[in-house]
């Protein structure tokens, strides 16, 4: 039984949990202190200094995020000292701030603009410290600048990447006037091992961390009458996208997606989850084959466990961080990326039309999508496979910039030929749903039978666990995989670059004894990517998930081996799963990179 | 290269790999090469399971940590209110003319680097500076070139 | 040395080599007994902040856990002061045996002394006094060890929770309180957090008792004090004087006969101007007549020849510099301060906005998460209140 303790706020008295910070038991009783520095995700700070409140008796404030209440604690969250207190904070924070607004990317989603509208700061008397000082903006990055004339060194970056993501590029340097977000020496963010899962840019209140966009290079692209625009959407888009558009969290705006997606001017309005179900085929094939070779032939040299190879944060954080595990990759490459190399090779040809004229612009909820686009490798087509990576909020962008009233489009379907999808493609989305759509073909090329869950719903994936685990026992094979008759295949789910970081360390230790590994490099798996709408929460991720399995249930195709193109791709075009043509196109190798 | 190696694994070896013993790390590095570099860092961040990075934002915090290279002798003269009051910046003039160069470089010869500092805790002997890590007080111009005459003989 | 207006002591310098026989006296009384003649002393934090010791000692002692510690700050920095540095080359040993008896009470078997880098040359010696000491603490039975952790070059460090962040390798950035160190110190632990002249108090008070002490000064500022004597004096020194005493008497014992004002505790501290010499006394919070000003015992003398626009801004200069950067009250106010006093000096913004600035340092007093940002405002307010006409023309 948690003790309780007596407080009063601005008046009214209220009993709360030993523990309860001020600014947690504010919300119980519906007031809302600012704040910056703190975030639901993040371990509290209490730097920024926004929510100080004033407790009777006291002549210092306090900050709200950070002060555990007691008993008998009488809380103003709102006095003359407070609002005058918190008028000075914001103006000296815009006094080290480019407060240029009407040129910043954030324009209308910054939480320090919102702060100043909010508290009326019309005037500021305080002196322009950032047109004195020297100031970096980092755009060397395919997918992420960094504009420090931005920041307000709340340090929400360096708490995400350090604790959230363990990837630790970010840091605070110096001290005084001098302090400021660094990398390691204050080099460039590409050219340390930052994996550009863009987790910072969606945890920045302001403009200081924001993704590259390339919206002009697409409108261009769009407005060029020679080429043929292609676009593909990932399935974290089609749930996220409604929330850009001042839709709540959690609607599922597939149909109108697509239909926005025409009447910007795409020609072609495809769907990644088909290659999400092409990948599961390719995917599975190869976790079939290593698993042959390890109990057939004893053949160790593609080893157990294989890990999933399609959140390219998790990619390149494996290759700086793992690079002697590097076998245990997947080869398979991303949808995204096995789509672009179909877009130039197949497509086109279906569609008659050359190559050449073809852009490949992918919709994705991630900004390290960006980088994967621009790998040097990523140019198996002839071409280079994809052109422009948007992410989520790109398109909400774009689609305000047309006119377009978003809520009154349409349910529209995406074309034919790569724009089928099942119900396994679009739970890639979801942390689990990898596994899960995996298991639900594998399973049943192994057995002849359906995964033995109910509705398909493999609930053990499932799920904001930073680690889930799963085994399912193989009994009752077909004659071909008669080596898997018994044997209990083990599962592993991680999502969060810290908890893959947990997970690998017990497999370099050699004390996993898992089969399959699915890594999401974002908490939650893409439907929580660097290239959602900001504020990404909880909460928000509740709903998001929970569409994405409302996505899956409704959809009449549930397992990624019953897609009828896919199928039809592989007869026309590919072969076989895992044969020579898919090896060209489909898979892909990977770099060691500096562990710093 | 491999000699900071050592250096590293040594130091990480004697104060031991956790956390808290990373001051005392970069500290070594720092007397024996005059400065920790960006590649001893990665070495103590190797050795330490410390992201580069943190290590770089944790060393950059404190004043006597140089991540760029040196003199041999580092001079810091304070220059806080009592040794300011005292005729600091006479000293400090005094001193980039013994030495030819200006506040904050190094001489050509690596012999000196010339710094300022905060209070160093002799006020009622001011002007004072630290040469490394001795204290030299009651400075006068004269006293300043004599002094560093003598350095200027060690080799 | 001085005039000799206001009575020296000599408690802490007297040489009293014979320290285990104070520590054999100490181990015949309960932790109880100490704790009590430690409390009925009256000492206070001597680093500035004034926290009663013996409560400290009691608070930490009542803490539940294996592993406890005793740290003694010797990051002292504050400008003008450098008494810390002559007790621990003089008498190091009284240190340490109060560093001992508090882990003894408290439950805590290490000890650190977090010395400053700029003081690394007493290493050395410390190391000697330290490894005698190991050796009488050893005859005796008591199971306690001390090592130095050198700091290195940051004044934030002195602060007791941005100190144990740099104990544990990482940026001295305080912390936010609660929890205190007596719950949550140095790895997390409770951790006694004492200054050095506070702990070689200590050792006046197990070897004499707590009368000896409290005879000494007045009622809440019990006791004497080490005082660094810096600036315009013929007789700059290290002075110890009861508390008490009215910055009169004191410009009058160690002024050279100009004296326009007197810096109390350093840039963090107030600047006394004439004026106020009479009214203002130097001891804690408490039931001191007319003005009573805490101190670490930085005292800096200034004559009429001095500039109190420059001695503003060299403070602003230093403390834009220490600030740990983490707090925007601090990081951007001490900015903002400085830039402004330059800016009214200059005739770029008119003097009415020095009272802009000094509103601003209210709120630095009431926001900044830790001792540097709120004390800014003690000397800004000081200065400007006091020397207006300096900051404009």
């Amino acid at each position: 039984m948690t003790k309780k303790i007596n407080i009063t706020i601005n008046g009214t008295e209220l009993a709360v949990d030993h523990g309860t910070t001020i600014l947690d038991a504010a919300k119980q009783l519906g007031i809302k202190i600012p704040v910056l520095c703190y975030h639901k995700d993040l371990c509290i700070a209490g730097n920024c200094r926004v929510c100080v409140v004033e407790v009777a008796g006291v002549s210092k404030l306090f900050a709200a995020c950070a002060t555990p209440v007691w008993e008998g604690m009488d809380i103003l969250t709102n006095s003359l000292m407070v609002r005058n207190s918190r008028k000075h904070i914001i103006e000296l924070l815009l006094s080290e701030h480019n407060a240029d607004c009407t040129k910043c990317y954030k324009n209308g989603n910054c939480e320090l603009q919102e702060l100043a509208a909010e508290y009326k700061i019309t005037n500021q008397d305080f002196i322009d410290l950032i047109h004195s000082h020297s100031y970096t903006i980092d755009s060397f990055s395919p997918s992420i600048i960094k504009d420090d004339s931005r920041c307000i060194r709340c340090q929400r970056c360096v708490r995400t990447c350090d604790e959230l993501q363990s990837v630790g590029a970010l840091t605070v340097a110096h001290k005084g006037d001098h302090m400021k977000i660094s990398t390691f020496f204050n080099k460039p963010i590409s050219e340390v091992v930052c994996t550009n899962c863009g987790q910072c840019v969606i945890h920045c209140p302001t403009g200081a961390l924001i993704e590259r966009n390339y919206i002009e290079e697409v409108w261009a692209a769009i407005g060029n009458p020679d080429k043929h625009v292609v676009v593909q959407t990932a399935p974290a888009v089609r749930i996220g996208l409604g929330e850009a558009l001042k839709l709540k969290p959690g609607e599922r705006v597939t149909g109108k997606m697509v239909a926005a997606l025409r009447r910007l001017g795409f020609n072609s309005v495809l769907d990644t989850d088909f290659t999400a179900d092409l990948t599961i085929l390719e995917e599975g094939t190869e976790l079939l084959h290593r698993l042959k070779s390890i109990i057939v032939e004893n053949d160790n040299k593609h080893p157990l466990p294989m890990t999933t190879s399609c959140s390219p944060g998790w990619v390149k954080f494996f290759e700086h961080i793992y690079p002697d595990l590097m076998p245990h990759m997947s080869t398979c490459k991303s949808p995204q990326q096995m789509f672009g190399a179909l877009a130039k090779t197949f497509y086109a040809r279906k569609i008659g039309v050359d190559p050449e004229k073809i852009v490949s612009v992918s919709i994705m909820p991630c900004t390290a999508k960006k980088y994967e686009a621009n790998r040097p490798e990523m140019r198996d087509s002839g071409f280079k496979d994809v052109d422009y990576v948007l992410t989520t909020r790109e398109l909400a962008i774009m689609i305000q910039q047309a006119g377009i009233e978003f809520n009154d489009l349409p349910e529209e379907r995406y074309d034919s030929i790569m724009g089928t999808s099942t119900g396994a493609g679009v739970i890639f989305g979801a942390t689990g749903g990898v596994m899960e759509a995996a298991l639900r073909t594998v399973y049943e090329i192994v057995t002849g039978r359906e995964v033995p869950f109910e509705n398909l719903n493999i609930q053990p994936v499932r799920g904001f666990d930073g680690v889930k685990e799963a085994t399912i026992k193989i009994e009752g094979t077909t004659p071909e995989y008669k080596f898997l008759e018994g044997v209990e295949v083990k599962c592993c789910v991680a999502h969060g670059l810290a908890n893959a970081r947990h997970v690998m360390d017990t497999v370099k230790s050699g004390k996993a004894d898992y089969h399959f590994i699915e890594i999401m490099a974002c908490p939650g798996g893409c439907l929580g990517g660097g290239g959602q709408p900001i504020p990404t929460t909880p909460e928000i991720r509740q709903k998001r998930i929970e569409a994405i399995y409302a996505e899956d249930s409704s959809m009449t195709l549930r397992k990624s081996h019953e897609n009828p193109e896919v199928i039809h791709l592989y007869k026309e075009f590919l072969g076989e799963p895992y044969g020579n043509l898919s090896h060209k196109l489909l898979h892909t190798e990977y770099s060691e990179r500096q562990r710093y | 290269m491999d000699e900071i190696k050592t250096t590293v694994q040594n130091l990480v070896k004697k104060h031991g790999k956790s956390r808290e013993n990373l001051l005392p790390v970069l500290q070594g590095v720092a007397e024996k090469e005059r400065y920790v570099s960006e590649y001893a860092m990665t070495l103590i961040a190797e050795e330490m399971e410390i992201s580069a990075a943190d290590v770089f934002g944790t060393a950059t915090f404190y004043s006597f940590m140089d991540t760029t290279q040196r003199g041999k002798f580092i001079i810091r003269i304070c220059r806080t209110i009592s040794c300011y009051m005292k005729g600091k910046n006479q000293i400090l003039l005094a001193l980039e003319e013994a030495l030819k160069i200006k506040l904050g470089d190094t001489t050509p010869d690596k012999k000196f680097t010339l710094l300022e500092t905060n209070c160093i805790g002799w006020c009622h002997k001011a002007p004072a500076m630290l040469i490394n890590d001795e204290v030299y007080t009651e400075l006068t111009v004269e006293k300043v070139h004599s002094i560093i005459a003598e350095y200027k003989q060690l080799s | 040395m001085g005039k000799n207006i206001l009575k020296r002591i000599d408690l802490i310098f007297k040489e009293e080599d014979d320290f285990k026989k104070v520590l054999e006296k100490a181990l015949q009384s309960t932790n109880t007994e100490l704790i009590n003649e430690m409390i009925a002393s009256g000492l206070k934090g001597r680093g500035g902040a004034g926290f009663p010791t013996g409560l400290k000692w009691k608070l930490t002692s009542e803490a539940q856990s294996e592993t406890k510690f005793v740290i003694c700050n010797a990051d002292e920095g504050e400008p003008g002061t450098f008494k810390d540095r002559e007790i621990l080359t003089r008498v190091p040993y009284k240190v340490l045996t109060g560093m001992a008896l508090c882990g003894r009470i408290i439950g805590a078997k290490e000890g650190f002394i977090y010395l400053r880098h700029e003081y690394k040359y007493l290493v050395k010696e410390l190391n000697k006094e330290i490894d005698r000491f190991h050796a009488v603490l050893d005859e005796l039975g008591l199971d306690f060890r001390v090592k130095i952790f050198l700091g290195y070059g940051a004044y934030i460090c002195g602060e007791e929770s941005a100190l144990f962040e740099s104990m544990e390798g990482k940026r001295g950035e305080p912390r936010n309180k609660p929890p205190y160190p007596s719950d949550f110190g140095y790895l997390g632990k409770p951790t006694v957090i004492n200054n050095v002249e506070t702990l070689a108090h200590t050792f006046t008070i197990f070897q004499h008792g707590s009368s000896k002490f409290n005879e000494l000064g007045v009622k809440d500022s019990y006791g004497s004090k080490l005082f660094s004597v810096s600036g315009d004096t013929p007789t700059p020194g290290i002075y110890e004087l009861e508390l008490g005493m009215t910055v009169e008497d004191f410009a009058n014992d160690f002024g050279d006969g100009d004296t326009k004002a007197v810096q109390v505790g350093g840039a963090s501290g107030f600047c006394v101007p004439r004026k106020k010499f009479r009214e203002t006394h130097i001891g804690y919070q408490g039931k001191l007549v007319g003005i009573s000003l805490p101190t670490g015992g930085s005292m800096m003398l200034f004559n009429s020849s001095r500039s109190m626009f420059n001695l503003l801004t060299n403070y602003l200069e230093f403390f834009t510099e220490e600030s740990c950067g983490q707090c925007t009250p601090c990081r951007v106010g001490t900015q903002q301060l400085l830039e402004g006093s330059r800016a009214v000096k200059r005739g770029e913004k008119p003097a009415a906005y020095l009272d802009k600035l000094l509103a601003l340092t209210e709120t630095m007093k009431a926001t900044a998460k830790c001792g540097l940002g709120q004390s800014v405002a003690n000397s800004f307010q000081s200065i400007v209140e006091n020397f207006r006409e300096e900051m404009i023309y």
